[in-house]
């Protein structure tokens, strides 16, 4: 199955890293959480497509294989009962119960129930995969994030460097996972299948350039109709990690969602550390030669 | 409006409609006990107490009423409002709440005074026999009574004076529009707010909100579900929000109506083609009384009366021709006498009662789990054991299949398996992707779908069992004289079969539902339909399905390449019509209302527009029927709801239900308060309540069981759990059985987030985990802090999500007209810590019991 006309459409940055002249748009996700009703057929989408284990063993939707490994329990987290992003949660949907400001109609505020899928961001800048020594995780042509199992050698370096905590070693395998954004689908032009099963397209899927117009006519919308806390995360291509892949329309502060509000990629730093890592050894040098050459003059 | 629905968590994919319409500007207002994932996307939430929404509605129609809110010319023209009521009426409001013709000895209602005023005889219609106002007899007369209500009319409704009295003006005393405004008339803010713990202010957000947006230019729709269904009331509910609806003009026109959201994938489908114990397919009513009984007596009360349903007849006689075939004559009444016949109340909870004092041999339970999913659990589980079979088709072992080893009863020491004789088979099901087949939605969307992969094993569908059970008892039969084994002979049961496992084609099944002419041809048409036994049809609502030889139920045109009606994605019944009574949708004149909501209108010669009309197509607005005009002829030009033998929408039922002509509000039948309005009956007086030793209900306002408690789904199961609990995807996203609590409850019984609480009924009582949520408000009802427990009920002890189920608290309560059971309030007690494993469990019970009152 050949990717679709939009799909395959150069954007003119030719021959980027060896590849052909024409290259696919980057692709990503806008996930609208005002529209989410918290129906988690992202998660249970992605876990059936990319096989991925659930809690309760490690076969998926087979009913018959039970064996004993239910490790499941109600974590009291709201309607949340996933808790955070994994090695085997490449979606998840947070649920956070509120309240509204106050106001003199309703002096203690409203109750309020915030849910988002959340996803891994595949960054602009990736610190996973610049830390990552095999060379296991790659930009795809589309400009998302993919770790290659085969080639991954479970070292671990990525879980620290993502600055979201979304990568991570998968117990009792060894080795890295994290959303795909299903390469093996976007490859055939399918759209990924957290997208595909939303019922009210909150998740979005489409090339990024589409998705950020979208989200700022959305944005403006929303604001307009006063739903003034209405805001875009990661879809600022200057911030800490160049914009996501994977952004964000959220109703409240990222922190009350669980999101860092102002992350930075971890191997930001990584040049300018280097060049005084430089300094030093060669300060250090000039010392070290500058005591002999002193010990001669003397 | 959505109200006793959590569309967003029980509907998902159907509320992507709703988010659409509210991206469009629509202002979408939830009414619920609960703050559910659907508040949370509503613009307003409003919460009411569990069991009071008669009141709010009520209260709504007085407010319309008393404003003069309503849509004055379409409650005029289409509406009942202007007939006269007979004189003998007497209100609940004069009556210390029950109506004229309560019986207290057999708690029933002789509904004769609830009959219009007949124009062809002098004042009153009752008591002149067959063509005056009353209701005429049922099918199978003065048995049916012990059947359940509503249903025993079939889908025609009863039969009442074709040409009542009326009064245009709507001013006479009698006219019911007077009558309503009698009745509703202490619904006043004030009422609300005491009884359903509305605030005032929020009370009228409300009002301004449905009649701001109703009207010639504007639509309101009000969606529900089971949290209106499921009470004693149930059926009053939805007609407490029709007499709304209706005088707001809402009715029959796009945007309009009142939504029933089905709970789950073909549940309308298992109505039009009944698993019922009163229904035939196409809702004709089942005969009822002794064999021998003719086709003749049965169609009498229907055949040629006015309306659509005068042509009852045909349907009947094409379904036992595509039933019984050539072996269907008019001779031998085309098979009729081969029919079951209803011999009392057999109801689903009827029939476990029944099982429970061994009446019942056998039992063949398919995509149900009872032993979870049914109201009072024990009992159930009770009736298994006296069971000699029980056959289980699942996609997992569930625990009806597993109550002999498992059940709580063994738990409790109460049974031992030695002692349990009921003969088991656990028979594996196919799933819906592993069969091809139809789904029926809510909005009466036939679609088909394909079957994607093969089942496993020895996994069937429930077609492939049925059809080879069928052939197989058709074999062992086939030498057989006994008269009782006749009706099996005569059965038609000629389906193909296709692949490996003989897997019957399923669209021959669709084929035969569609009927076919005298050459063997399909039909298109309901309308071609004959009582001469020259077409067969297995179900006349359908009949057009297969329309030009094509599943049109298989058609999926994206709506991108069509119109707004969509009528090219699936199929409607009836008649590929997407909005019923449509004719409604324009004036008396036949214009639309307004542009803006315009869907079908006259054009001189025919009705046309966007929709397929629901009216006879060259019947004209101003057509008046001559006096011996018969069934669809009998409607004249301006009566939009063509089943209804006097064409209009009834504010007043003047036959046909059980419990009243007009909804009262009534307390559950378990409550913490005393009813404000009827301090002489608290609750529905004609609802069933089998009280006996494992069915005791709890006292009006007792101390012991203070709380109300509501059940529900969530999202991430379905239903008794058999297709969710097992499957670990779903299960690892509630994995255990859990109550939602309000802080302020939670202090008040000492209850811990994430600990455990036992809640208890008479019943019986079961442990949960424990959610404190401000989800969970506490409302203020008559003056006092009155707390709501919130319980899901997909819970059992199979599989990998698990705990107790909520159902073990129920009682069998039922509502009168359709016998549902009211699961969604009842009361209870609820305490910190675990509930005893073994004997104590019914020691704690029997307790409560005596504390209460009950033992």
């Amino acid at each position: 199955m050949t990717p679709p006309e939009e799909v395959r459409a150069a954007d003119g940055a030719a021959s980027y890293l060896g590849m052909p002249g024409e290259r696919p748009p980057r692709l990503g996700f806008f996930t609208d959480t005002s529209v989410c009703i918290g129906c988690k057929a992202c998660e249970v989408a992605c876990k059936e497509w990319n096989l991925v284990p659930s809690d309760a063993g490690p076969t998926g939707s087979n009913p018959t294989d039970l064996a004993g490994l239910r490790d499941m329990d109600l974590l009291g987290m709201s309607y949340d009962n996933t808790g955070a992003l994994g090695s085997s949660t490449w979606r998840h949907v947070a649920f956070i119960e509120t309240r509204t400001e106050e106001s003199p109609a309703h002096p203690a505020g409203d109750v309020r129930w915030l849910m988002s899928s959340d996803v891994c961001k595949h960054c602009t800048h990736a610190a996973c995969l610049d830390v990552c020594p095999t060379g296991a995780l790659i930009r795809t042509e589309f400009d998302t994030v993919f770790v290659q199992p085969d080639v991954c050698n479970g070292c671990g370096y990525c879980v620290p460097a993502c600055p979201y905590g979304v990568i991570d070693i998968r117990p009792g395998d060894g080795r890295a996972f994290k959303c795909t954004l299903c390469y093996d689908r976007t490859k055939d032009g399918l759209t990924p299948a957290c997208a595909q099963a939303c019922p009210t397209e909150s998740i979005q899927f489409g090339p990024l350039d589409e998705l950020r117009e979208r989200a700022d006519r959305r944005l403006a919308e929303l604001q307009g109709n006063g739903v003034t806390e209405a805001r875009l995360y990661g879809r600022d291509p200057d911030d800490g990690v160049g914009g996501d892949g994977a952004f964000f329309l959220l109703l409240d502060e990222p922190e009350v969602y669980g999101l860092p509000p102002d992350p930075v990629v971890t191997t930001r730093d990584l040049p300018q550390m280097w060049k005084r890592a430089a300094l030093a050894a060669v300060g250090l040098t000039a010392a070290v030669v500058g005591s002999f050459l002193g010990g001669r003059s003397r | 409006m959505i109200q006793g629905s959590n569309f967003a968590e029980c509907h998902p994919v159907g509320f992507q409609f709703v988010m659409e319409a509210k991206l469009r500007g629509a202002k979408v207002i939830h009414i619920d006990p609960r703050f559910t994932r659907t508040s949370a996307l509503a613009d307003l939430h409003v919460p009411i107490r569990a069991g009071s929404d008669i009141a709010l509605l009520g209260g709504l129609i007085n407010y319309v009423l008393s404003e003069g809110k309503e849509f004055r010319e379409y409650v005029v023209s289409y509406t009942n409002a202007s007939s006269l009521i007979s004189e003998d009426y007497v209100d609940t409001e004069d009556l210390d709440g029950v109506f004229s013709g309560w019986d207290d000895k057999s708690h029933t209602y002789d509904p004769v005074s609830w009959a219009y005023q007949d124009s062809e005889s002098d004042g009153d219609g009752q008591g002149d026999g067959d063509g005056g106002g009353g209701e005429r007899s049922a099918h199978g007369g003065e048995h049916q009574r012990e059947t359940a209500g509503g249903d025993k009319y079939g889908s025609g409704g009863a039969s009442v004076a074709e040409k009542p009295r009326r009064d245009p003006t709507l001013q006479d005393p009698r006219c019911v529009f007077q009558i309503l405004k009698r009745h509703y008339a202490r619904y006043t803010a004030e009422f609300v707010e005491e009884v359903a713990g509305i605030p005032q202010d929020t009370f009228f957000e409300l009002a301004r909100a449905i009649t701001e947006n109703s009207g010639r230019d504007r639509t309101t729709n009000w969606s529900y579900a089971v949290g209106w269904t499921q009470h004693s009331v149930g059926v009053q509910y939805i007609r407490a929000a029709s007499i709304l609806q209706t005088l707001l003009g809402n009715i029959g026109r796009p945007g309009g109506g009142i939504m029933a959201l089905r709970g789950h994938a073909s549940i309308q489908g298992s109505t039009d083609i009944p698993t019922l114990f009163n229904l035939l397919p196409g809702y004709l009513p089942m005969p009822a009384g002794e064999r021998g009984g003719s086709l003749e007596d049965y169609i009498e009360p229907d055949a040629g009366k006015a309306g659509f349903w005068g042509d009852m007849p045909n349907y009947m006689t094409s379904l036992l021709k595509a039933w019984f075939g050539d072996a269907a004559t008019a001779e031998n009444e085309y098979g009729f006498d081969w029919l079951p016949r209803l011999s009392g109340d057999h109801n689903n909870y009827a029939t476990v009662l029944d099982m429970a004092e061994g009446k019942v041999p056998g039992y063949i339970v398919a995509g149900e789990n009872p032993a979870v999913g049914s109201a009072n659990g024990r009992l159930q589980r009770k009736a298994l054991e006296k069971a000699e079979w029980l056959v289980v088709r699942d996609l997992s072992c569930i625990e009806t299949a597993t109550f002999w080893k498992d059940s709580p009863e063994i738990e409790t020491g109460e049974v031992r398996t030695e002692d349990i004789a009921t003969e088991v088979f656990y028979v594996p099901a196919a799933s819906h992707v592993e069969k091809d087949g139809t789904f029926t939605n809510t909005q009466r969307l036939l679609q088909y779908r394909h079957k994607a992969v093969e089942p496993p094993d020895d996994a069937r569908s429930d077609l492939w069992f049925f059809y080879h059970l069928g052939r197989i008892i058709k074999e062992r039969l086939a030498d057989s004289d006994d008269p009782r084994d006749a009706p099996i002979k005569a059965l038609t049961w000629d389906y193909a079969t296709e692949g490996p496992s003989a897997e019957p084609v399923a669209s021959d099944v669709l084929k035969e539902i569609n009927g076919y002419g005298p050459d063997g041809e399909l039909l298109t048409a309901y309308t071609q339909l004959r009582g001469d036994g020259s077409t067969r049809c297995g179900c006349w609502i359908y009949c057009g399905v297969f329309a030009d030889g094509v599943n049109q139920a298989a058609r999926r045109k994206p709506a991108r390449e069509q119109d707004w009606v969509a009528a090219e994605w699936g199929w409607a019944w009836p008649a590929n019509r997407r909005q019923l009574y449509n004719r409604a949708s324009a004036d008396p004149d036949g214009k639309p209302w307004s542009e803006r909501k315009a869907l079908i209108w006259w054009d001189g010669e025919k009705w046309t527009g966007h929709d397929v009309p629901d009216f006879p197509p060259t019947t004209a607005p101003d057509y008046v029927p001559p006096p011996d005009a018969r069934a669809g002829k009998a409607l004249a030009g301006d009566d939009p709801f063509i089943m209804q033998t006097d064409g209009k929408a009834w504010l007043f039922a003047p036959a046909g239900l059980v419990d009243g002509p007009l909804p009262t509000h009534y307390e559950p039948a378990e409550t913490p308060f005393h009813n404000l309005l009827h301090p002489q009956h608290t609750s529905n007086p004609a609802a069933k309540l089998y009280e006996g030793p494992g069915n005791r209900h709890h006292p009006v306002g007792s101390t012991v069981f203070p709380f109300v408690l509501t059940t529900y789904r969530l999202t991430e199961h379905h239903t008794g759990g058999g297709m969710s609990r097992f499957v670990p995807y779903l299960a690892e996203l509630q994995p255990e059985a859990f109550c939602e609590v309000s802080p302020e409850l939670a202090r008040e019984r000492g209850l811990t987030h994430l600990g455990w609480a036992t809640v208890v009924t008479a019943r019986s009582a079961i442990e949960l985990k424990v959610l404190v949520t401000e989800r969970m408000q506490p409302l203020r009802i008559e003056g006092r802090e009155t707390h709501q427990i919130g319980v899901p009920w997909h819970f059992g002890h199979n599989g990998l999500a698990i705990g107790d189920s909520a159902n073990d608290l129920l009682s069998v309560t039922l509502d009168p007209n359709v016998d549902i059971q009211e699961s969604k309030v009842l009361t209870c007690d609820i305490r910190p810590g675990r509930r005893p494993h073994g004997a104590g469990l019914r020691t704690l019970v029997e307790d409560y019991q005596r504390r209460a009152g009950l033992a």
